[in-house]
Order: C-alpha cells, then structure tokens, then sequence
C-alpha cells in the first residue's frame, strides 16, 4: 500500500453547517448558545473560536451535537461534552448526544481570527503558521513572538507545556516564560 | 493503492474482514495503551518538571488512541463491549501488543531507545495507514500521524542530546538501545490476520517500512555517535498473546480497579 499524497484539507466544514442553520431560528439560537461553552484548559476560548463544534443538527425533540477531538488523548473532551449538555439542557433541551467527528482531524488552522487574538491576550502565543507553511513541511522550529512583550527573540524550553497542545517557551528580552499553542 | 469508491469505504459491513478488522483494531489499540501506560509511570518521576509534563503527555496521546481503536472494534464487534470492557477485562494471553511496547520504563535512556524506535516506526506505518480502505482506520491514522510526528521529533532529539553527550549519558543511551533491539523486529513482522486485510487494502503492509525506517534510524545514531546493534537475537510473540513477564504485572496495576471494584466509574 502506497500512502497518497495529503489531500488539501477543505475550510471547516462546521463554517458552512453554521451558514446553513441561519435560515432556521431555533438552530441558529443554538450556535449562539454553543458558543458560550468554553475549553476547560483554555476558558477565554469558546468551542467555536478552536474549532472543536462542527455541527448541530435538531431530530424532533432530540439535538445532535457534532464536535471534533483536538488531540487523540485531550481529557477536557470528555468535560466539553458534558458542558454541551448542560448548557443545552438548561436551554430546555435534555435530549443531547455529542458525537466525536474523527475525520477530517482537527487542525490549529481552524482557530478563528478572534480566537487567535483572545489567545495571545490571554497570555499564549497563538500558532504562527498554517500547518501547510514552507517552516511547518520543512519541521523547522516556528518564530514564536512572546504574547507579553512582541519580542521575536523567544526559545522553546520543552516541546510540551502545561497541556499536550502546548509547548513551553520563554522570552529572551522580557525572561517571561510563556505557553505557545502548537501547530498541528 | 485501491481508489477509494464508497462501496470500498464499507469494508466493515463485509464479514470476510470483520473478524480480522476487529483484531487487528485491538492489536494497535493494545500496542498504544501499554506503551501510553508505560510512559505514564514516569509521572512524577520525571528528571524535570519539563520531562515529566512532556512524557505524561505523551502518554495521553497513546491512550486516547487506544480509546477510538478499542471503541471502533466495539463497534464492529456489536456485542456491546466499550473501551473500558477492552481495556480492563482481558488478561494478558488476550492483549495482543507487541513487546517492545511493554518492556519495563528502565531508566530514562531505556526510554528513550525504545521511544525513538517506536517513534520512527509509526511514522511511516500511520502514513500509509492513512491510506486505507477502512475510512475509520484512516481517519485514525491520520490523526495518529500528527502526534507521531511530534512524538519522533522530541524522542531523536534526546537520543541524539544523550548519545552525544557526556561519558555516562552515550554509556547509557546506547546500553539502552542494546537491550531494546532486538525486540524491534516485531514491529516488521505480519501476522496471518494483518497479510489478510493488507491484501484487501485495509492494513498495512509492515516489511515494506523497513527501509525508510532504516534511513531513519541510522542517520540519527551517526548523529548521536551510537552503534546500530547487530540483529542477532529477535525476541517476538505479542500478537499471538505470547508476552515477557512484565505484561501481567503491569495489567495488575492498570486494571486493579475495575478488577476489584466492577464497573465503578469516576
């Protein structure tokens, strides 16, 4: 068996899920509701703005809820499928399943624009490439500004920080040592 | 490379490969739980706090790959065993990992070799699991892919670090490396199930890794100045259930508490 060439990966296709549920009152409350649940680890960061929520869909009564795992072994998943249900069942609705999405797999270029910003304001240094960047093929270390002072003179300290998504790094000007959310 | 039609993305719903679908799902989830176990009992005993957060992580990276394995050979069998039913009430004759994945932690040169060994191997054996004619073995390998390659990159930068360090570091590194090659020829080796859903597109095909991983393996021991082991002892059985000691003694420790207190839950 010959492993074919990495597919280029399509743009979320929760983005479209969630301009199709527009139309539809109730669904689009929903998104609006869903986006107030938040990561765990990360709690400036909504489900949506890293990419986790794909997709709500509504059977009678029931709501089905779509999101996908950020990495293999991430124990705030199971937490945000409980947070999914709880908000949902305060808003009325106690039929919920939350199903794990394994393809395509999570990505960091799905992180929004928002929740870049609310990363780097939060103290973590968002991912500073696309996942498909010369830098990214080539395995090369990534040019992490520090989140607290700009400085480009940062070096990595471990590839993982307080969280499998992060890496510890510190910065050379400010001494700060900071997280930085890894491209994968 | 079979083109993926939907009729060849339903391999699961054909009974020819069901059986061997499923033991093989259990096989990889088997090599992923031991290891990720392994390597969470250097929680706490890290050599620095950076080391023990990396390792721990790690080492949730393989057990949640055990979990969408175990959970999708579940799923298959369709006799309602979950992941925890996998993981937790088999005894060692019927965990099917490979060796290399249970040996003891050592210290943290053992570590390491057989880190980098297994490192290097599944990087090549995700790519071309990735593409599989099983839709759920391929979107696990490619999730799986990513991590590895994160994995590899840390694991060869401390053989490397250690191997060409200090006296006592390259002694050890490369003592580390004696002790676990032999043991990395299972990785190589097809059992009768795996040539079985190779064939059809579905597993893939190990012996054909070799030489990448190879390349691999030696361009980083150059580097680290260590000697590439001779292959004059092979020590195999994990996938017929054959383990070495150490399996029993480490499925007492995980299983523990659902063995003594059934289907308690956190």
């Amino acid at each position: 068996m010959v492993a074919p060439m990495p597919a280029p990966e399509p743009s979320p296709p929760a983005v479209r899920h969630r301009r199709q549920a527009q139309d539809d009152e109730v669904l689009k409350q929903l998104w609006e509701l869903l986006e107030q649940v938040t990561d765990p680890e990360i709690p400036v960061l909504s489900i949506w703005d890293l990419g986790i929520l794909q997709n709500i869909e509504r059977d009678g009564e029931a709501v089905n809820v779509t999101i996908t795992t950020t990495y293999s072994g991430c124990p705030a998943m199971d937490m945000i499928g409980d947070e999914i249900r709880q908000a949902l069942a305060r808003a009325g609705y106690p039929q919920v399943t939350v199903k794990h999405q394994l393809a395509p797999a999570w990505t960091t270029d799905w992180i929004s624009a928002e929740g870049r910003r609310k990363l780097r304001e939060y103290g973590i240094a968002p991912p500073t490439q696309g996942t498909r960047s010369k830098r990214a093929l080539r395995g090369d270390d990534p040019l992490v500004p520090c989140p607290l002072c700009a400085s480009k003179h940062t070096e990595r300290v471990s590839e993982f920080g307080s969280t499998a998504c992060k890496a510890l790094y510190q910065c050379q000007d400010c001494r700060e040592p900071f997280d930085y959310f890894k491209c994968i | 490379m079979k083109s993926k039609t939907c009729d060849d993305r339903r391999v699961n719903d054909s009974t020819d490969h069901r059986q061997a679908l499923i033991d093989c799902a259990i096989g990889l989830g088997d090599d992923a739980l031991v290891l990720g176990h392994r390597l969470s009992e250097w929680c706490r005993n890290g050599p620095f706090l950076e080391e023990d957060l990396a390792l721990t992580n790690v080492a949730l990276d393989f057990v949640g790959r055990a979990r969408m394995l175990y959970s999708y050979a579940g799923e298959i069998e369709g006799k309602g065993r979950d992941e925890d039913a996998i993981a937790y009430l088999r005894d060692s004759r019927e965990y099917t990992n490979l060796l290399i994945n249970e040996l003891p932690i050592g210290d943290f040169g053992d570590t390491m070799a057989r880190q980098f060994l297994v490192d290097a191997f599944e990087v090549e054996f995700f790519s071309a699991l990735t593409g599989s004619a099983d839709a759920t073995l391929a979107a696990i390998a490619a999730k799986s892919l990513k991590e590895c390659r994160y994995h590899l990159r840390r694991s060869r930068d401390w053989v490397i670090r250690l191997g060409d360090g200090t006296e006592e570091s390259h002694r050890r590194m490369q003592r580390g490396l004696d002790r676990v090659w032999g043991f990395s020829h299972e990785l190589f080796t097809m059992n009768e199930t795996e040539q079985q859903l190779a064939a059809a597109g579905i597993a893939a095909d190990r012996g054909a890794l070799k030489s990448s991983w190879d390349r691999t393996v030696d361009a980083v021991l150059a580097e680290a100045t260590l000697t590439r082991p001779d292959d004059d002892w092979s020590v195999q059985g994990g996938r017929d259930g054959v383990h070495t000691e150490h399996l029993g003694l480490l499925l007492a420790e995980m299983q523990f508490m659902q063995r003594a207190y059934p289907g308690l839950e956190w």
